[in-house]
Parts: C-alpha cells; structure tokens; sequence
C-alpha cells in the first residue's frame, strides 16, 4: 500500500521544479506531507511536487546511444556563442 | 514565582515534554518519512518551549535559565498536563495525543497572541504556523487510521479512548489563571473547550470513530502532581546534563 513517488521542489519563484529524491506514502496527500518534512525542512523550497514514480516513463540504457550520441559533434546547437549579459544569473 | 513566570512555564512545560515524547520515535517510527515528520514536530515543540522557559527564568529572577529549568527539575517540579507525558504506546496513540493536544494548543497560540506579555504573544505568534501543521499531520494520519483495516480502527479507536479523559485538564483554569486573564496575558482555557470539541469530533467522525463518553478526568498536572512515567522520561532527558554539569557543544 505504500507507493513509491517522486518529489520535485521549486527552491524560489522564477526557477523550475527540480527533481530532489523519492519517497514512500499511501497516497498523493500523504505524499506531499512527507515531502514537506523530508525535503524541505531546510528552506529548500516554495513549492513541491509530488508525481507517482508509476507514472514516469524513462529512456532505458540500452538507448542510451541511440538517444543521445548524436547530439555529441554539434557543437552549434550550444549556447556558447553569445556574452551573457550582467545581472542575469539564471539564464 | 510570580504568575506570568509560572504561567510561561505551565506553557514551557507542556511544549518541552512532548518534544521529549515525540523525539522517542526518533530511529523507532514506522518508515522513514514518519521519523522526520515525527521528529520535526518535536523540534518545532522544542522551540517553542526554549523561549517559554527562558521567558520563565528571565520573571521568576532566580538566576535560572532554560536549561537549568530544563535539565535540574525534578518531576514534581514540572507542571506541564498529564496528556503529554504519557507513554507514546503505539503509533495510534501517539497520533491520538496528537490529535488532542495540537488541536489545543492551536487554539490556545492562536489567542495568545493577543497576550499583553510581548515574549508570550511573540512565541505564539510564530507557533501558530507550526501547530497548524501538527494538527493538519494529526487528522490526516487519524483519518487513515481510524478509516482504515480493522486493525488500524481497532488501535486507532483505543488511542483515542487512552488519551480523552487526559484531556479536560487542558481546559482547567484555576485562580492563576484567572488572575492572568483580567490582566489580559493569559488565556482563558475553558473558553477554547467549545471550538475544540468542535474540530476534534469532525475528525473523528470523519475517521469512523466514536467520541469516548467518559465522567473520569485525572488532573493535578499543573501542580506537579504527575503520573510515574514522567519521573523515567526525565531520567533519560536529564541524564547528560547532570553527569556533565555546565557542558557546551
């Protein structure tokens, strides 16, 4: 009865969810309480997510070439080309 | 002691107590996520009872600071109500408690802030927020329980009938009270009965549980009149400080 889930925490306004671990809850209520206590109880964050781990859909390893060699030798597709501008951390 | 420094540790008491309770569970829990969830409650208690001893000490003008409050009394001395000292049994239980106290002292913080005593109203001020939790944990955790297998209503159900007739005395308010009422520092705690009974017997409801139906109401708590369990919890709390008198981290 335990299910396992996934909890994402937005540390601040403006940044995305970020992926912070799993945990164990009976259901999506309980899941975000414990969510608060084990992830959060150090100001991590504003916001959390909790998502059924069930319910993520990974890329297995055995894809690991076909999905991401390619993308490997084209260095035109970085963001390395351009100065970031002062004052814009998150960019 | 004058009033406000035994009315700030009546209050100390209760918070420090159930922290001690609470941190019981610590390693024990039923997994992980309860351990934190358990564990940071006491902390929040904790907290709280940190500033009301210290508030305590600073009145009483005695020389004693929280942890000589904390760590030098003896049982007899504590007047924290009888419902937080008691044995954390099993989980239900100790959610049952829970369940009660929280409900309480969210009321109690919540008036309180109000408190024409800076340091009292300031504490309850910043509990509230954290008591909300305690009480939100609580229901849940009661729902499901007492909602639950048969198993978990039959535990459910016997933590609450435990803990019930232990909570009247939260409701007692005796001549210092009183006196501290007509100066507007503390609260009148019969007035928080109706909107108590209120809460809590939704969630029961809510939980399939029934309402104990008792005329048994121990007291004698805030006079330092406590059950034998308490005199061992403080045997385990104490024991570091008295062998090492004067230690810091």
């Amino acid at each position: 009865m335990n299910d396992l889930w996934e909890v994402f925490v937005r540390a601040r306004r403006g940044l995305s969810h970020q992926h912070v671990g799993s945990l164990h809850a009976p259901d999506a209520r309980m899941a975000l309480r414990n969510a608060r206590d084990v992830y959060t109880r150090r100001q991590e964050g504003v916001s959390v997510w909790v998502v059924p781990a069930s319910a993520i859909t990974a890329s297995s390893p055995d894809e690991k070439d076909a999905f991401f060699d390619p993308a490997g030798d084209k260095p035109y597709r970085h963001p390395t080309f351009y100065d970031v501008p002062d004052g814009v951390p998150h960019l | 002691m004058n009033d406000v420094a035994a009315y700030a540790l009546r209050l100390g008491d209760d918070a420090l107590v159930l922290a001690q309770r609470l941190g019981e569970w610590s390693a024990r829990a039923p997994d992980l996520e309860e351990d934190l969830a358990l564990t940071n409650i006491a902390l929040d208690l904790l907290g709280q009872a940190r500033a009301l001893l210290t508030r305590a000490g600073e009145l009483e003008s005695a020389g004693r600071d929280e942890d000589d409050l904390a760590f030098l009394r003896g049982d007899r001395e504590f007047c924290n109500a009888l419902i937080v000292e008691q044995p954390n049994g099993d989980f239900a239980r100790t959610i049952a408690r829970q369940l009660l106290f929280s409900t309480y002292q969210l009321a109690l913080y919540d008036r309180l802030c109000d408190s024409a005593d800076e340091v009292l109203s300031g504490v309850a001020a910043k509990a509230v927020k954290e008591v909300a939790y305690h009480r939100d944990h609580a229901r849940e955790w009661t729902l499901r329980l007492g909602d639950g297998t048969q198993e978990s209503h039959r535990r459910m159900q016997d933590g609450i009938d435990w803990m019930w007739p232990l909570a009247g005395e939260l409701f007692e308010c005796d001549e210092l009270n009183e006196r501290l009422v007509r100066r507007g520092i503390a609260v009148d705690a019969r007035a928080l009965r109706p909107a108590w009974e209120h809460v809590v017997t939704d969630v029961l409801e809510e939980a399939t549980l029934a309402v104990p139906e008792t005329d048994w109401a121990p007291s004698g708590g805030r006079y330092g009149r406590h059950g034998e369990a308490l005199g061992h919890m403080l045997a385990v709390m104490q024991s570091t400080h008295r062998a090492h008198p004067g230690a810091t981290w």
